[in-house]
């Protein structure tokens, strides 16, 4: 002690002698900080974690005072490059993602959902007139069928087969095995589906409603070749069971992919980069919940509408999915996402 | 910007952050060669955790055309392997999708390839790093990578336009970060993130600490005492460079620079004794100029005045 004593003294600067004095905290947020770049935060005493934001701000201003009176450009360097860590670990991710999937579960995710509303609607519209586009197409040609499902070999659901081939391929499939296989297939699918439609909204939300159309007119399409054989009501049950969480999540996709693309073409009163930036972030709260929908829309895909094997009890199952889901977004306020939003519309 | 010295602008990437305490901080952007260097080094990695998990799952299945066989049949066997399969595509899906997420998401803020070549993400307006961020930028990597190949698998590999459209694709997302200013991809303009270098630095000894030699130093102070005229030819830019060479402890530069000032100030007195002549130089000059600096007279090089 009596050492950095002396060497203060025998400091022939004032400003040299500002920095022996604090070198002591300098040395202790970088030990600190050096650990936890590598990753050991479990060898970081309690102490020493209460101690960190203290010393941060300690260092900041240590660094604003050196800036005023010293002209050492070895130790202003060393000042600035320590602040800068110290701010990457104080303003790094603060929750765990246990605590942060907690928050968006608790309301985050709800109140993410409910911020992009307009862009729900909108993208409602265009999932309805694409699904009537895909109606008339068919039923003014039939020619077109082919060209929006896409052709499988073995597909017996073209324009022309009977009723009764038709009614097999929506009921009597509870035998089937590899059900489960099936399901995570699916979700494979839908979930790279829908992060497609999230992410081309960066191109001003133009392809997310293209791609929005396409798949509704699909829909469509095979809609009316179902109800052409007076199937109408059997088809949206089995659409029903699993439809109303996969397209409320393909249309929540499309939504948020529209959200990004509205803000970058009209950005209102605030730079565009930090209205994109806003705006995406709130997008990826909702589409970190699309992911979770199609989870349960693979399962009920895959086993809930094989082995419910007729059309009332699957109304059922899908009525009550979409009035959980609808309830969870619009009614729900929980906590009402103070945790999660909060960063997303800093 | 006056926040950062004109010595630490060492290249076109330097930027200036301000934290939400309101201190400026130099910054220095990744440069886009170390970003490439390290999505290569994270996609090798993706890579050959996807091989090894396949292979471990494929050998827990016992071979890949019995494999095909069984997975149809409706047994016991049947059933355990379809389990294997799924788990085979959810961590598929998981490596893809969540590698970056889940370290990214991290205190360290970087993927090993990232930390492996010194850089990591941020925050782009200076304030925290949230956990949509990350998602954000994440989930729009899997369309600048991963979507070209999707589409070529489904589109069938001998089909001449969908290579054009993939490499096209590609192209445009992968060139992205060449046309603006800061090398953001498409994920870091959604997300408000960019990546930056990770700064390392010692803390140098305090110039003027008397070390070891104590009197000598003392005595040297003493010995070469400077006037007025002598130290004001000189400003902080100078300062500074003389900071460098002191610290350098290279003799020739010693020399060369002593014989500089020497010249300029008409002093020959430090003959043979050039560097105690520098360092007491270096002392009072800047005892001089911090003195001013309190004042709030600052004078940045010998061309300027101080004012």
């Amino acid at each position: 002690m009596t050492a950095t004593l002396d060497a203060i003294e025998s400091a022939a600067l004032r400003s040299d002698r500002f920095r022996l004095e604090r070198e002591a905290d300098w040395q202790r947020l970088e030990a600190i900080v050096t650990r936890m770049e590598k990753g050991r935060i479990r060898g970081i005493s309690d102490e020493d974690l209460l101690a960190l934001p203290g010393l941060y701000r300690t260092v900041a201003s240590s660094l604003s005072i050196a800036r005023e009176t010293s002209l050492d450009a070895a130790t202003l360097a060393y000042l600035e490059a320590l602040v800068q860590r110290a701010w990457f670990v104080v303003y790094g991710p603060r929750t765990s993602l246990w605590e942060w999937f907690s928050g968006f579960l608790g309301g985050g995710w709800s109140a993410a959902v409910r911020a992009i509303w307009v862009d729900i609607l909108i993208a409602l519209t265009v999932m309805v007139a694409g699904t009537a586009v895909g109606w008339l197409l068919v039923s003014h040609d039939p020619e077109w069928y082919f060209a929006l499902v896409p052709k499988q070999f073995g597909d017996t659901r073209v324009p022309g087969a009977s009723a009764e081939v038709l009614k097999a391929t929506i009921f009597g499939n509870s035998g089937q095995s590899g059900m489960s296989v099936f399901a995570a297939q699916l979700f494979s699918n839908n979930a790279q589906v829908s992060i497609l439609a999230f992410a081309l909204g960066f191109a001003f939300g133009v392809p997310s409603l293209l791609l929005l159309v396409h798949n509704m007119a699909v829909l469509g399409a095979m809609l009316w070749l179902y109800s052409g054989a007076g199937l109408t009501l059997d088809f949206a049950g089995w659409i029903a069971v699993h439809g109303t969480t996969e397209i409320f999540a393909i249309l929540l996709a499309g939504a948020a992919g529209l959200h990004i693309g509205r803000s970058l073409a009209f950005p209102g009163r605030k730079p565009v980069l930090q209205a994109t930036a806003q705006a995406g972030r709130r997008a990826a709260l909702v589409m970190t919940g699309v992911v979770l929908m199609l989870v349960v829309a693979a399962l009920l895909e895959g086993f809930a509408r094989q082995l419910v094997d007729e059309t009332a009890g699957r109304f059922a199952i899908g009525g009550s999915m979409l009035a959980i889901w609808l309830g969870y977004f619009f009614a729900f306020r929980g906590n009402d996402g103070h945790a999660a939003s909060r960063d997303a519309s800093r | 910007m006056s926040a950062i010295p004109t010595r630490l602008r060492r290249s076109s990437r330097d930027r200036v952050l301000v934290t939400p305490e309101g201190i400026a901080l130099p910054v220095t952007v990744a440069s886009r060669g170390a970003r490439a260097g390290a999505l290569m080094l994270d996609l090798v990695l993706i890579f050959l955790l996807i091989l090894g998990s396949t292979m471990a799952l494929f050998s827990i299945a016992g071979g890949a055309s019995a494999f095909m066989r069984e997975i149809e049949s409706d047994t016991a066997a049947g059933h355990v392997l379809q389990f294997i399969f799924i788990v085979w595509i959810v961590v598929l899906f998981l490596f893809r999708n969540a590698y970056f997420l889940f370290f990214e998401l991290g205190p360290r803020g970087a993927t090993p390839g990232k930390r492996m070549v010194g850089i990591r993400i941020a925050a782009r307006d200076g304030g925290r790093l949230s956990a949509e961020m990350v998602i954000a930028r994440n989930l729009l990597r899997d369309v600048e990578l991963f979507l070209p190949l999707v589409f070529l698998a489904s589109a069938g590999v001998d089909s001449g336009a969908a290579w054009l459209a993939a490499t096209g694709w590609f192209l445009i997302f992968m060139l992205f970060p060449m046309f603006n200013r800061d090398g953001l991809r498409a994920g870091d303009i959604i997300a408000g993130s960019w990546v930056l270098e990770r700064p390392r630095r010692k803390l140098e000894a305090a110039m003027t600490v008397a070390r070891g030699a104590e009197p000598a130093v003392a005595a040297a102070q003493r010995k070469y005492h400077f006037e007025e005229a002598e130290l004001s030819v000189y400003g902080e830019y100078e300062l500074q460079a003389l900071e460098r060479v002191l610290r350098d402890k290279r003799h020739q530069s010693v020399e060369s620079v002593y014989q500089t000032i020497a010249a300029k100030i008409g002093r020959n007195d430090g003959w043979n004794d050039e560097r105690r002549f520098l360092e007491a130089y270096y002392t009072q000059l800047r005892a001089r100029l911090e003195a001013g600096m309190r004042m709030g007279r600052r004078k940045a090089d010998k061309f300027s005045d101080e004012g």
